[in-house]
This record gives C-alpha cells, sequence and structure tokens, in this order.
C-alpha cells in the first residue's frame, strides 16, 4: 500500500501513451465496422494474398475475383458488410459494454455490500480497458492490428476477466473483515500479500494459453489472442494496483469526513 | 448474407406479418439450394428490418444472392381454352391473368360462416376488385390459380362472380395449413424489397487450417498449463490436471451434443474456460497451503474448498453476466446477435458451468480418496512397528 503513488502513475503514464496513440494515429477500424470488402487469396506458389477495398460494387467485385482465377489463385475469405451495418455495430457494442459493466457493478456492490467495491472494481476493470485500446492504437500503426468483432469480444472478455481477478482479492478482504476490527487499509494490505501467488498463478495459465495461441493460432486469431494478453496483464494488475487502492482511499476519505462532521 | 427488408412503404402495424411474409418466401428460396442446415432469421435494429441468412458449404454465392434479393412474385393464374383446330380437339393452357400480388391488399385466416371451418379471406384493391370481378365473371366453375414464386399455392374454384373485391377462400383447410397460405399469400401481397447489405464467405480449407492449428495451439496451452500445475502444486497439481481431463471431455462431447459448431472465436471461448476452471483449482490450492498449517490435512482441504467457493462462484458469475450480454439468448435488437460472438459466449459460459462441476465435484472428492488412502497407509506402518 506504501506504494501506492507509485502504481497509480505507473497506470496513469500507461494509459496517457496509449490515449496519445490513439489521437495521433487513431484506430486501424477492420471492415466490421467501416464496411468494405476484404478478399483473401491463396496463390499459385502457396503464398497468401489479403486486400482491403473500399465499397465496391457486384461488377467490381466480380472483376477482381475473375482476375485472380486467371492466375490460378483460390479464393480463401470474401468479406463485404454494407457501409450502414459500421455505425450499428459500434451502437450494440457501446449497449452491450453499458450493460454488462453496469450489472456486474451492480452485483459486486450487493455482494458486498457496499457501493465502494462496486464502483472501485469498474473502474479497474474500464482501466484494463482503456489501456487494452491504447495498447491496440500503437499495434494497429506499427503492425497494422484492426479492430474487428474479435476485437470487441476481446474486450467483453477482458473486462470479465478482470472483475474476476479483483473479486478474488474484495472476497479475501471481506473474509478477514469478519475476523478482525483493523482497518480496510491493514486488512486490504494482508488481502493483497495472500492474494497474490494464486493471482500471478492463475495469470500463467492463462498466459500460456494465449501465448499458444498467439505462436501457433491461425491468422485469424492471433491479434485476438493478443488483445486478450494485454487485456490479462492488465487485469491481473489492475486488481492490487489499482482497485484495491482507489478502495482504501475512499474509504480513508469518507473517514476523514466523517470525523470532521 | 445480411439483407435489409426496405419495409417504410408498410404501415407499422403490418409489419411483423410482413416480415415473416418475406422470411417465409426466403426460407422456401434458401432450401432450394439444398445446402446443410441453413438458417434464416430476422433481426430489428432502430426501426431497420434484417434478415440474417447462413448457407454452409454453397459455392457459389452469387446465384444465391440473386434468387434470395428477389421480390415475391405473386400471381393469379385462369384456364384458357384453346378452341379446337384441324386435328386437334380442344385443349386447356395457363395463362397469367393481369391481377398480381400489388393488388391484394391482405389474407387472413377466418372462419366460414356456414360450415365453421377455417377459410382464408381476401382483400383486393379497388383496382385488384375490378379485375378478380372479371376473373371471377369469367371462371365460373372453373379453378383460378395463385401462384407464389412458380409454385403453386391454392387453386380454388370460382363458385360465382365476385363483385366488391372482397373473397374467400374455403376449402379443408387445417387452422395451421390455412395460417400459413394466408402468409405466404401475403408475402405476395406486400412486395417488401430487400437489399444486400453484408455478405461474407470463408473458404472451407481457411476455416479447416485455421481450426487445425487452434486445435494444436489449444493442445499446447492444455499440455503446459498441466505440466505448471504439476510444477506449483506437485500431487495435488496432479489431481487438478484429472479434473483438467475429465473437463475437457465432458465438454467436448457436450459441444457434439448440442451441438456447437466450432468456429474460431469458439475455441478461444473453450481456451479461456480452461483458464478460468484452473482457477477454481489455483484458489483452493494456495487456500489449502495456508489452511494446512493451522489444521489437519483432511479438515484444511474442506475448509479451503468451502472458503474458496465464494470467491468461485463471485467470480464466476461475474463471467457468466458477460456471456449472458454476448450470448443474447433472448435476441434484444439492441445488443449484438453476430455468430462469431456468440460462438464465443456460448463456449464460455458452458466451460465455466462445467468447471464449477468438475473444479469442485470431482477435484474434490479425488482428494478425499487420496488424503484417506494415504492416512490409512500411515495407519498400517503404524500397526507394524
Amino acid at each position: 500500500m506504501k506504494y501506492r503513488p507509485l502504481f497509480l502513475s505507473i497506470s496513469t503514464i500507461v494509459i496517457i501513451v496509449g490515449i496519445l496513440s490513439i489521437l495521433k494515429w487513431g484506430l486501424k477500424i477492420g471492415i466490421d465496422f467501416k464496411g468494405g470488402t476484404l478478399i483473401e487469396y491463396r496463390l499459385q506458389n502457396g503464398e497468401k494474398k489479403v486486400e482491403r477495398y473500399g465499397q465496391l460494387g457486384d461488377v467490381q467485385i466480380e472483376k477482381i475475383r475473375s482476375d485472380y482465377k486467371a492466375q490460378g489463385a483460390t479464393e480463401e475469405r470474401l468479406e463485404t458488410v454494407g457501409p450502414t451495418i459500421g455505425p450499428e455495430l459500434v451502437k450494440k457494442t457501446i449497449y452491450g459494454l453499458a450493460i454488462s459493466t453496469s450489472l456486474i457493478l451492480l452485483w459486486i456492490a450487493y455482494q458486498f455490500k457496499s457501493i465502494k467495491f462496486g464502483i472501485s472494481a469498474t473502474v479497474a476493470t474500464l482501466h484494463d480497458a482503456i489501456v487494452v485500446i491504447g495498447m491496440y492504437s500503437i499495434l494497429g500503426h506499427f503492425f497494422g492490428a484492426e479492430i474487428d468483432f474479435l476485437f470487441v469480444t476481446a474486450l467483453l472478455t477482458i473486462i470479465s476477466f478482470s472483475v474476476h481477478d479483483t473479486i478474488v482479492v474484495y472476497d479475501r478482504i471481506r473474509e478477514l473483515q469478519k475476523k478482525s476490527d483493523e482497518d480496510l487499509k491493514t486488512l486490504a494490505n494482508m488481502a493483497l500479500s495472500e492474494t497474490m501467488v494464486r493471482s500471478i498463478n492463475n495469470s500463467f495459465t492463462i498466459i500460456f494459453m494465449l501465448a499458444a495461441l498467439i505462436l501457433l493460432g491461425g491468422e485469424t486469431t492471433k491479434w485476438f489472442a493478443s488483445a486478450l494478453l494485454i487485456g490479462t496483464i492488465s487485469g491481473t494488475y489492475s486488481s492490487p494496483f489499482v482497485a484495491v487502492p482507489i478502495l482504501v482511499t475512499w474509504d480513508e476519505i469518507q473517514k476523514k469526513l466523517k470525523n470532521r462532521a | 448474407m445480411v439483407f435489409e427488408a426496405d419495409t417504410t412503404n408498410i404501415p407499422t402495424d403490418r409489419r411483423q406479418s410482413a416480415l415473416e411474409g418475406v422470411r417465409n418466401v426466403i426460407e422456401r428460396r434458401v432450401n432450394l439450394f439444398g445446402v446443410s442446415e441453413p438458417t434464416v432469421q430476422t433481426s430489428e435494429f432502430q426501426g431497420k428490418n434484417r434478415i440474417i441468412i447462413e448457407l454452409p458449404g454453397l459455392d457459389s454465392t452469387k446465384d444465391a444472392i440473386n434468387l434470395i434479393g428477389q421480390t415475391a412474385q405473386l400471381i393469379f393464374m385462369e384456364e384458357k381454352i384453346i378452341p379446337a383446330t384441324k386435328g386437334a380437339s380442344p385443349s386447356a393452357t395457363l395463362v397469367s391473368t393481369n391481377l398480381t400480388g400489388a393488388d391484394l391488399k391482405n389474407a387472413s385466416v377466418q372462419f366460414d360462416s356456414q360450415t365453421g371451418k377455417p377459410a382464408i379471406s381476401l382483400q383486393f384493391t379497388d383496382e385488384g376488385g375490378k379485375k378478380f370481378e372479371d376473373i371471377t365473371g369469367r371462371n365460373v366453375g372453373k379453378p383460378v390459380l395463385i401462384v407464389l414464386d412458380n409454385t403453386l399455392l391454392s387453386q380454388p374454384v370460382v363458385s360465382e362472380k365476385i363483385i366488391g373485391g372482397n373473397a374467400q377462400i374455403s376449402g379443408n383447410f387445417s387452422i395451421d395449413e390455412a395460417k400459413k397460405l394466408s402468409i405466404q399469400l401475403n408475402a405476395g401481397a406486400l412486395p417488401v424489397p430487400v437489399k444486400l447489405v453484408q455478405e461474407t464467405t470463408v473458404g472451407a480449407t481457411l476455416g479447416t487450417e485455421s481450426i487445425r492449428q487452434s486445435v494444436l495451439a489449444g493442445l499446447v496451452g492444455i499440455l503446459s498449463v498441466m505440466i505448471f500445475m504439476i510444477l506449483s502444486y506437485g500431487k495435488l497439481g496432479l489431481v487438478a490436471d484429472i479434473g483438467l481431463f475429465i473437463f475437457g471431455v465432458i465438454t467436448l462431447s457436450l459441444y457434439k451434443l448440442i451441438p456447437v459448431t466450432l468456429t474460431l472465436p469458439g475455441i478461444a471461448g473453450f481456451m479461456l474456460s480452461i483458464g478460468m476452471a484452473v482457477d477454481s483449482n489455483i484458489l483452493i490450492f494456495e487456500r489449502f497451503k495456508e489452511e494446512k498449517l493451522i489444521r489437519s490435512i483432511p479438515n484444511a482441504l474442506e475448509t479451503s474448498f468451502g472458503r474458496a467457493w465464494d470467491s468461485i462462484r463471485d467470480a464466476n458469475i461475474a463471467t457468466l453476466v458477460t456471456c449472458f450480454i454476448l450470448w443474447n439468448p433472448l435476441d434484444w435488437s439492441i445488443l449484438p446477435s453476430s455468430g462469431p460472438v456468440r460462438g464465443f459466449a456460448i463456449t464460455l459460459a458452458l466451460g465455466i458451468a462445467i468447471s464449477l462441476f468438475t473444479g469442485i465435484f470431482v477435484s474434490r472428492n479425488l482428494l478425499r480418496v487420496f488424503i484417506k488412502e494415504r492416512r490409512s497407509d500411515t495407519n498400517i506402518r503404524i500397526a507394524h512397528e
């Protein structure tokens, strides 16, 4: 707990770098959201070629297809998304995020009988979401990672993983509260050191799975797994170093106000 | 493929039945392709009506799009007698009349006031009523054929000339048949134009190749998790691995039973659920390490399972909430309902449910047996000494 300012500033720096990257380079939006056509071909020499186009008419698509066919290439994937789908998806996604986050907030607040727990866990979760989006913007700029439907899935998974991790720590705090009258700061410290090994071991197992997916999995899942990996690391970090410090700080301020009153 | 239906010309109260009609027509057209397990779904978002069609195993989407994209064609046909000519006796042939679906205002199911049997009542527009009057006038005692997309729907025999644009088709219909016929008639009556807004084709080779890669990645991932568990927790880790193995077998057989189509996001969901299944075990074992210091081993085991359960439950419920939103089982139109995201949610939710069972029930009982045997082992040794 004494390193609270240090951890909070690490988070702030990562988030600021992410936001700067978003502002400077923006996000590379895939055709799921932007609309357009993506065609993937396997050329005769076994090489893969992925082409992206804006909005195309049927005739244009047919022309591209016959051109490739003439070269003896086989079509592996063709995706066309109309211009109306994009904004609609963005909207639906934001609704999805908002609903699941608020439901989780309510659930934690109910389980731990305090809105403090719910909100601090949610802040940690948002922290992770922002970190992932920011890092993804950097990955997008340098390696061409695109924001697509899978990325949204990854984001939602990260949210639930982060909450999962935070709940384990909170649960330990709740248990210690029943046994002792110490203030929240001391209890939080105890809970953190007791759950640390578990937290790290658990993240290792998930990281193993994801690393395997990145190294060996197909092209389509590579970026999906990368997003999950960033999220897992951030999620593991945010429970002890974001959620709990916020909880403790909030508790301290609340007590000070009470004393003054 | 996602089509958007343009329902702007249709009064709000009839949109639902109009869409239902369109869906029926499309379903019938889709069945012409003979692919296995085609799905046709309707979805609505912000007043836009969508029809989502999945056709697995179809090579060319172009024909499909053309055929599906057509507006339903409802026509009325009549018999025309070709007068006898030299060498041929008089014969009858079918010709289209000038009456089409555009002239039909509405079709609904009614009950015949005399027989009490279900019948279909037709309401024509003013113009359609006049055309219908002419046609029925010409064809008393003869059938008039109602044809939708070149399929004969019904061939009622005209009993009298019908004036005023309201007609009734009676016959030996069951209620279901009458309903179906009225929906089909409405589909033809309401020419709802549909246009393609999204198309996704995934080549079969890409699918199998990425799935093969992902399965390999999954196996390597599981193996490293298993080794990690044994390295960190020794014999306890071995028990967790057995639990994990059982988890894998149950999950995969459920995928087969339900059935869950394994897409890439689906496999990712499965792998993530393995991570979470292992987490239940890690939580318990870490707890066990602590409790072992202050209690006897069997007692510590029971306590750690009990204590860890609270956090396992709370954490997994939070994940299930997210799964529910992603799965969107009630098809709420404000949430995404796309196939891959749904596949991910389904495999993750199933994984969590099963891991609660294997992580708690299977591992716990294995450990109980394990500890009992060790204890009786020591007892015997003591007896010998």
